[in-house]
């Protein structure tokens, strides 16, 4: 007879690695396809080359360096969504997919792989390619979506400063909560357009526990406490320039958040903090998402 | 009942206690069957062997000596002779000696067997000694010295274990069922014995039959006492319902949900003055007072999905696992993976010609579909490990300091508190193989401290050679 021989435990619960990281792409989903519906088919190209170039550099450079193959994991597949999401919807291609090899390459393995970077890759990635290439990287057109066929969302194709860059500049132009809250006529990135979608993703995390609420909680609460004490609006402030994908998809990322509730929470203050500093202070008005948010 | 978490993390194992409705059935070796009784059953100095080859031996009768302080009698479960004297490799990895029994089939009781005369705590404690009894939870820990803690540790308050969070094992339950008139004689054995004034059964939530039983036969037995102290402690004790959550059995959660105390790093029960102990470990304490038996059988759940006749069987010490097995009707296919104990802390067997011994409440037969373990991969950092370990310990920054083995990385991470219940092993999505790499880091850990502290020695003795 011949007998396993290992140590205790012999049960493992069914969470998984690609079980997590299938959760978070599920969770990104409503918001691609908000963006969509927004901004048309263009995010959709966007994101499908990223995730193939993030999977495809992952499999390619594991090969190259005869490590194991890891793309089953679909950590690669979540960073090149998470980049995608992090680009203006106008972004050449070509642009998406060397963000996509920044990302996996040079943030994600040459660090080690998964779970060894000490930044999240595909906001190292955006920050590469921001000061790489500043003019595509700030072209906030609108081009015209999906439900623009039902007079829905429907901008003026124009080049022009996002909302909060408006406001960094003077501006008090009336805003729309409802349509901030949806994403109906604001510039910006693929993934940050729509805050109902982003928070129905979110909610799948939390409902799958794949994210503790305290760094998202902390950090929305110090920026909402901010802008309110800076007299501005807590909510337009909260809702814009992508602080709910910040909060919730980034600021969670487990390889660079703290493993304690109480250094969590601290994370999330932190990251509150500098966000608020930058928005209302610093050289650039969206702040978030960015490495320097954390 | 009970909805607070009880204790920080813990994990949710599906029990899969199929067998709660086994009834324990009696098996008796065939005769002619070979017995094997390791001399080290318990935490602590193995016995020393009293018998020789060709020995003739009877129920009962000692045949394995504590004669060092911390160690515990054994003795032979069956009437036969002794065929030899082996040295065992133990699943521990340490090697002891073993008495191998050719049983006779008779069941021929030692005329020493007869109830010993207690009348005061020595003479209990005495009797409790030379009945070779040791914790029947699995810990093993030699009961008298248990009832012996330090003169100024002295307990207030007796914790009953009755929580058998393992998933599978229910030879507790049935204990609780079978016989809860035994149990609670022997609670109140040790109430009056040891002078304490409170006693407190933890059971979890799962498991509202055998609280029940416990309460009326604790009511009877208070009822029946003359004692009046005693009457009074028994009456007062409490059957505290906690939440089913693995490990709630573990005995710095018992203690620390029955009693609200929180046992020390690296202390005892005693530290906090409570004395835990097992509740089949207290029905055996009453049936030997009453007949004078010594811990020769116990009660064990046999399951797992390829046992045949998965259920609780009272069977002798010594008996061979692939005796039970085939006893109780085999296996179904072969066997990737034979557990002693429950499958989060239990055992994994190198061959089933293994004996049973006093603390083993379960074996569990398993398929590889049970019992494969995936394989590991790369730590993802999600920190499900942290939200699982009940001692608030980093089971990931262990695992990563013990890979390295350095005894600098390892001494901040406190590896030693772990109490190796496996939920982080159990959560983690990475797979990684941490209770074991823990188990690493404590080895690792101790070995650098025991070296440090030997240099130290030295260089102090070189300085005073040298002035």
């Amino acid at each position: 007879m011949n007998l396993v021989l290992s140590s205790s435990p012999h049960l493992r619960d069914n969470a998984s690695t690609p079980r997590i990281m299938g959760d978070v792409l599920i969770a990104l989903a409503p918001a691609l396809l908000a963006s969509a519906l927004l901004f048309g088919l263009r995010p959709l190209a966007v994101a499908a080359v990223a995730v193939a170039f993030a999977v495809g550099s992952e499999y390619l450079f594991r090969r190259l360096v005869r490590r194991s193959n890891t793309i089953g994991d679909l950590s690669a597949a979540v960073t090149g969504l998470l980049l995608a999401l992090n680009l203006p919807p106008t972004i050449p291609l070509w642009i998406a997919a060397l963000g996509s090899v920044v990302a996996i390459v040079i943030v994600k393995q040459f660090f080690g792989g998964i779970g060894q970077n000490f930044v999240n890759p595909a906001l190292a990635a955006r920050v590469v390619l921001a000061i790489s290439f500043p003019v595509a990287m700030t072209r906030w057109d609108r081009t015209p979506g999906l439900l623009s066929a039902f007079g829905i969302g429907e901008a003026d194709v124009v080049t022009g400063p996002t909302l909060l860059e408006q406001m960094r500049q003077g501006a008090q132009g009336e805003v729309s909560l409802l349509s901030l809250f949806l994403g109906l006529d604001k510039g910006g990135c693929i993934g940050e357009i729509s805050v109902a979608a982003l928070l129905l993703g979110a909610a799948w995390l939390v409902f799958r526990k794949v994210i503790p609420l305290w760094t998202p909680l902390s950090y929305l609460a110090v920026v909402g406490l901010f802008t309110l004490a800076a007299g501005r609006d807590p909510l337009v402030h909260l809702m814009s320039g992508g602080l709910v994908i910040g909060a919730f998809f980034m600021a969670t990322d487990y390889a660079t958040v703290p493993l304690t509730w109480k250094g969590q929470l601290l994370f999330g203050l932190g990251c509150g903090l500098i966000t608020s500093l930058i928005r209302l202070f610093g050289g650039m008005a969206r702040a978030c998402p960015s490495r320097s948010c954390s | 009942m009970a909805f607070r978490r009880p204790f920080p993390g813990g994990a949710h194992p599906d029990p899969q206690k199929r067998t709660l409705d086994a009834a324990t059935l009696r098996l008796d070796p065939p005769a002619a069957a070979r017995l094997l009784v390791p001399m080290a059953m318990h935490l602590g100095a193995p016995a020393r062997p009293l018998v020789a080859k060709g020995a003739r031996v009877l129920v009962g009768q000692p045949i394995g000596a504590a004669d060092r302080p911390m160690s515990a009698w054994v003795h032979s479960p069956v009437s036969g002779t002794v065929t030899a004297i082996r040295r065992i490799l133990q699943s521990s990895g340490a090697f002891a000696d073993a008495v191998e029994i050719a049983s006779d089939g008779l069941g021929e009781v030692d005329p020493s067997v007869r109830p010993p005369d207690v009348v005061d705590r020595a003479s209990f404690v005495a009797a409790i000694a030379a009945s070779g009894l040791v914790g029947l939870g699995g810990a093993s820990f030699p009961t008298h010295i248990k009832l012996s803690p330090p003169p100024d540790k002295a307990p207030d308050c007796l914790v009953i274990n009755a929580a058998e969070c393992e998933p599978y094992i229910t030879s507790d339950y049935r204990a609780c069922l079978e016989e809860p008139d035994a149990i609670a004689d022997g609670i109140l054995q040790v109430l009056r014995y040891m002078d304490i004034p409170r006693a407190v059964i933890g059971i979890e939530d799962n498991k509202p039959r055998a609280a029940a039983a416990l309460a009326n036969a604790l009511k009877a037995a208070a009822a029946r006492e003359a004692d009046s102290a005693c009457r009074a402690a028994a009456e007062a004790a409490e059957i505290r319902i906690l939440p089913t959550l693995y490990p709630q059995g573990a005995e710095k959660m018992l203690v620390h949900a029955c009693t609200g105390r929180t046992i020390p790093t690296g202390g005892l029960p005693h530290d906090v003055r409570v004395m835990v102990l097992n509740v089949s470990t207290v029905g055996f304490i009453s049936h030997y007072l009453a007949t004078g038996m010594p811990l020769v059988r116990r009660r064990l759940t046999l399951d797992g999905d390829l046992a045949v006749g998965p259920g609780n069987y009272d069977v002798p010490v010594g008996l061979m696992i692939a005796d039970l097995l085939a006893l109780t009707g085999g296996t179904r296919g072969e066997p990737e993976k034979i557990l002693m104990g429950g499958p989060m802390m239990g055992v994994a067997l190198d061959r089933p010609d293994t004996p049973v011994i006093k603390a083993n409440n379960a074996i569990l037969v398993l398929s590889g579909a049970v019992a494969a373990l995936p394989a590991e991969t790369a730590c993802i950092r999600c920190a499900r490990c942290v939200q699982a370990c009940p001692m608030r310990l980093l089971p990931t920054a262990i695992d990563a300091a013990a890979r390295l083995e350095d005894a600098d990385l390892l001494e901040p991470t406190n590896p030693l508190d772990c109490i190796e219940c496996g939920c982080c092993s159990y959560v983690c999505p990475a797979k990684r193989h941490l209770v074991q790499s823990i188990r690493l880091g404590k080895t690792i850990l101790r070995t650098a401290q025991a070296r440090k502290k030997a240099e130290d020695g030295r260089r102090r003795a070189a300085k005073e050679v040298r002035p």
